[in-house]
């Protein structure tokens, strides 16, 4: 058995009945109440995540700008403090060591780095080691942070009347450092959903503070299982589905963030050969005609032969449509484009379609 | 459930004759969570004991249906089509498929709900 770890908020998951499960090395809420009116609940008013089991790595030092750019797909040299960008780090063969959001914190030559839970090992090793001659300072600060994301149309609203603060200049993709009750508290507007909402950073007592004020106000609590339904309905990639070591950010459909025409980043010259070489597959959204839902790992037929494979796939809460993620050869990639899922026995037809199944309601 | 036989993958048999009908348990149903769609076999198709004969989808994942007899599908609850989460409000009342046994005997190694609520238990 592996050594699971616990969030600050484990207890409170414990108490409150939640359904736990290992995830990305973490004892994980997976459902409170149960995965539909959770997601209901984040689609139509508002509801909370723990995501304290998310990765914080801090990048300080007269290079830390220069040297997070030399590792990312996005590029910070446009950023200002107090916005977020949205990215990739690459191996030197093109394949993605993990996405993250990179934060340019308000302190001179520092910046933040939020990670996938499951990967906060390997990327902090990855980052240490390209940090070479460059004079940053590295440090994992996952244990000091809680975090807790609020989701949902309502979101605003319930930030100003439970915590009062007034977040509402804030838009997506930026954040500033707020007080609240004499401490320090990172306000993010972002999330992983596809609608408003934001991510409260803080120390691990301080997040518990926060999650009981939302409880008592009757914010519902949301486990990891609608998360994966509701960024899944909005075509954000998770990585080991749709991002992973052998899969280009430019096959995932995710090319807008990755600037190849910045500075150098470790897997630019590959991610620029894979361009010029034409992409082998993509991925793309498929709808099943008949009831049968796809599941990760199902394979995707047209004339008789394997193209694809799923990578994530439900029936969609929020349409009702029985859909999925999955890469298929290039040729197969177009929409409208006549495909099969081939679920245990039998191959269902299907239709390539957009791989955004719910549109996606940011705050500009 | 008293007069039922029970395998210990969850399914639950009721017995008439050489013919069985098949469903699933509470428990079953219950770890599921809302059960979306009824993946079962044809009228005619063979099912094999202790081999899958269909699947349940819940929001989640896919849940193998294992056959706790073999023999052929005589019938199958075409309501599920439309409303799997029939299985959700009583699992009891709403079968899967029926199936004429080829050897009503295999029935000896299931469980009777004495024995299925002990074993239950012991999982827990």
């Amino acid at each position: 058995m592996e050594n699971l770890k616990k969030t600050c908020l484990y207890d409170r998951h414990v108490a409150a009945g939640a359904l736990m499960n290992p995830f990305g090395g973490f004892m994980m809420p997976i459902q409170y109440s149960d995965i539909v009116s959770e997601h209901v609940a984040v689609r139509e008013s508002c509801g909370m995540f723990d995501v304290s089991h998310m990765g914080e790595i801090l990048v300080t030092g007269p290079d830390a700008g220069a040297f997070v750019n030399s590792i990312f797909t996005n590029d910070v040299s446009k950023l200002v403090p107090g916005h977020i960008q949205y990215g990739m780090m690459l191996y030197p063969e093109g394949g993605v060591v993990d996405d993250l959001l990179v934060y340019m914190m308000p302190k001179p030559d520092t910046w933040l780095l939020v990670v996938n839970a499951a990967n906060i090992a390997k990327d902090f090793g990855w980052i240490c080691q390209a940090a070479g001659a460059w004079n940053v300072k590295i440090s994992d600060e996952s244990d000091n942070f809680g975090q807790i994301a609020l989701q949902g149309p309502d979101a605003g609203k319930t930030v100003s009347d439970v915590l009062g603060l007034d977040l509402s200049d804030l838009v997506f993709y930026t954040f500033r450092m707020v007080e609240w009750k004499g401490t320090e508290v990172l306000a993010s507007r972002s999330g992983y959903t596809g609608e408003d909402g934001f991510e409260f950073y803080a120390s691990p007592e301080v997040t518990v503070k926060i999650w009981d004020a939302f409880m008592e106000a009757g914010v519902t609590p949301c486990g990891l299982g609608c998360r994966d339904t509701l960024r899944f309905e909005a075509g954000l990639p998770l990585y080991g589905h749709e991002l992973g070591q052998d899969i280009s950010p430019l096959e995932a459909g995710l090319g807008m963030f990755v600037k190849l025409d910045k500075q150098d980043f470790i897997g630019k010259a590959a991610t620029v050969a894979l361009k010029e070489a034409g992409l082998k597959r993509k991925l793309v959204g498929i709808e099943l005609a008949d009831k049968a839902i796809p599941r990760s790992g199902y394979p995707v037929e047209a004339d008789g032969r394997q193209v694809g494979e799923v990578t994530t796939g439900y029936h969609s809460i929020s349409t009702g449509r029985n859909v999925c993620l999955a890469f298929v050869e290039t040729p197969c990639s177009v929409p409208g484009t006549e495909v099969g899922i081939r679920i245990r026995k039998k191959v269902f037809p299907g239709t390539v379609c957009r791989k955004c199944f719910h549109d996606k309601k940011y705050k500009k | 459930m008293e007069g039922l036989l029970y395998s210990g993958s969850h399914e639950w048999v009721k017995t008439e004759g050489d013919m069985a009908t098949i469903g699933i348990s509470d428990f079953a149903q219950k770890s599921m969570g809302s059960i979306v769609y009824a993946d079962m076999p044809d009228v005619d198709d063979e099912v094999t004991k202790d081999e899958e004969f269909g699947a349940l989808e819940s929001v989640k994942a896919a849940s193998d249906l294992y056959s706790p007899v073999s023999g052929t599908v005589m019938e199958k609850n075409d309501a599920l089509d439309d409303e799997p989460g029939l299985l959700n409000q009583d699992p009891y009342a709403n079968w899967i498929i029926r199936v004429k046994m080829s050897d009503p005997s295999e029935t000896g190694s299931l469980m009777d709900a004495a024995a299925y609520a002990e074993y239950l238990e012991k999982q827990a």
